[in-house]
């Protein structure tokens, strides 16, 4: 579904991302671990055109998104629930979800009442200003607002960022839901634990670049992983 | 001096009045404040554009007055929007202080070019009988305009209150304002916002610019200036990047000014001060404005 190759990326003359390549197959959820500033968000930040890429390609579904604007790339079918949740807070709990919706043109009632299945406690709180919500409840929206474009593949970029160890569970189980019913995702996590657990292929970035890829369960068993990410093996 | 009943009430009729022109001006810089963090220096010249417009669809080219006041108010909506993409698009991720020094440049260019191609000569705005009559209600001389201004001003804060509020596109502009980056991930196409919000702002000052020209019928080149300092003065009272804040203070402000100088007569020269001290005072006391919200701005 997605095809990264090459991918260079720079700030002010240095170099974020330095020359990776992965690649997100259909129907699955891949991961990309590594730790505070190995680029990931700028991987996903460029997928979605909101950093230029100075080198290589992003290929979606085999075509290249070389040029297109964000409200472009995103009408492909790609989104993104942000690092650090970025809810709109001026705004209502369902009007949040709506905007996820902002392209479409058809009838949304189907995927509200999805989404409120998903997160009850949305629908509780729909007609509350976003910014008074709690962290957990802020992800749950960032998650439902992604949802409601329908989306062929979910970024989500660190979901379990600063949540209470149960809900970030919670917010686990909602990802497998997601998958389970048809959608491919993109998941980066400090996490590596969770990350690797949930996901079918893991890619582990180091400083700009790809150091190790392979299926979830084989770098959890890696000893390197265990040591740089997991905690030492007793 | 003191002050009789139904003197009091003229000339708070006419505060209300001049409040209401300030108002509809000051919607304009805290509309653009709000979207694009922007103080848009040349709102105050496109308001003068605009009173031009109007002076030459009447005037010049005898237009019927409704033909003309919709002409002026699409072509100053095409001006602000156009110098939004010309001037200030360009900028977008520039440092906020480019866009500023730019929003400068602009007003220049247009006052020196209506200048240029109007003269620096006053022109008389033409008279409008129905709104300049005078009536006697209760022994109070009113013109049917000071009582038309605040009727105009509201209905239009309703229609637009409505659009930000309940609509798609003011829902947009809100998501924009807030985090411009993710709501282009929402699929927004945010130039697309902007520019609405620029037309929106710009009709305003269109309208206002219909009605100052009624109230007070002529027109230069540096028109704009003194009205569009004060409403954004007045946008900075009620609050900047808040709609109601900033009709609040036009009438805070309009209402100051003429009653100030009625209560005191010896400030009549002093009545363009008022609106400065009246901004030394908020920056002192509520530096956020009267509605505005209380978060850390990153510059």
């Amino acid at each position: 579904m997605l095809k990264v190759e090459g991918l260079k990326v720079a700030y002010g003359g240095i170099e974020a991302v330095k020359g990776i390549d992965f690649e997100v197959p259909d129907h699955t959820i891949a991961t990309l671990i590594g730790a505070n500033g190995a680029g990931k968000s700028t991987v996903l930040k460029s997928i979605v055109g909101l950093t230029k890429l100075s080198e290589g390609r992003i290929l979606f579904d085999g075509k290249s998104l070389a040029g297109l604007s964000p409200d472009q790339i995103v009408s492909k079918g790609i989104t993104l629930v942000p690092e650090g949740r970025r809810i709109f807070s001026n705004l209502t709990v369902v009007e949040n979800i709506k905007i996820g919706a902002y392209m479409r043109r058809d009838d949304l009632s189907e995927d509200l009442a999805w989404v409120y299945d998903l997160f009850p406690r949305l629908k509780e709180r729909s007609w509350q200003l976003a910014g008074t919500l709690s962290g957990g409840e802020q992800q749950m929206l960032a998650v439902a607002r992604a949802l409601l474009s329908k989306p062929k593949l979910l970024m989500m970029d660190e979901p379990s960022l600063g949540l209470a160890p149960l809900i970030v569970k919670g917010i686990f189980d909602i990802i497998k839901e997601i998958h389970k019913q048809g959608v491919t995702i993109l998941l980066i996590e400090q996490n590596a634990n969770l990350a690797l657990k949930t996901a079918n292929i893991g890619y582990v970035l180091e400083t700009g670049n790809i150091v190790m890829e392979g299926p979830g369960e084989m770098l959890l068993k890696n000893q390197s992983i265990r040591e740089a990410y997991l905690g030492k093996v007793k | 001096m003191t002050l009789d009943a139904q003197t009091f009430m003229q000339h708070l009729a006419n505060g209300i009045s001049v409040g209401s022109l300030y108002a509809l001006i000051a919607i304009g810089y805290t509309m653009v404040y709000g979207i694009l963090r922007l103080i848009n220096f040349a709102h105050g010249d496109i308001f003068m554009m605009a009173a031009y417009f109007a002076f030459f669809g009447i005037a010049v080219f005898h237009l019927p007055w409704y033909v003309a006041f919709l002409l002026v108010i699409g072509v100053t909506v095409l001006l602000g929007a156009g110098i939004e993409k010309a001037a200030y698009r360009p900028l977008r991720d520039a440092p906020k202080s480019s866009v500023l020094i730019s929003a400068i440049g602009v007003s220049f260019l247009l006052e020196n070019l209506a200048t240029f191609l109007f003269s620096g000569k006053p022109k008389a705005f033409p008279d409008f009988p129905a709104m300049t009559r005078v009536l006697e209600i209760k022994g109070i001389s009113i013109q049917v305009l000071t009582l038309v201004v605040p009727l105009v001003t509201i209905l239009l804060l309703f229609i637009l209150l409505f659009i930000v509020n309940h609509t798609k596109l003011g829902m947009a502009m809100r998501a924009v304002s807030k985090d411009y980056e993710i709501a282009q991930v929402m699929g927004i196409k945010i130039d697309r916002i902007i520019a609405y919000t620029f037309g929106i702002g710009s009709s305003l000052a269109a309208i206002g610019a219909i009605l100052w020209g009624m109230k007070y019928p002529q027109v230069s080149p540096l028109m704009g200036v003194m009205p569009g300092l004060k409403c954004f003065i007045a946008a900075v009272i009620g609050g900047i990047g808040n709609i109601k804040g900033a009709v609040m203070g036009g009438f805070i402000l309009g209402l100051a000014e003429v009653l100030l100088v009625a209560a005191f007569s010896s400030l009549t020269g002093y009545r363009d001060a008022i609106a400065f001290i009246l901004l030394i005072i908020i920056l002192l006391v509520r530096p956020t404005g009267l509605l505005g919200e209380k978060t850390a701005e990153k510059v």
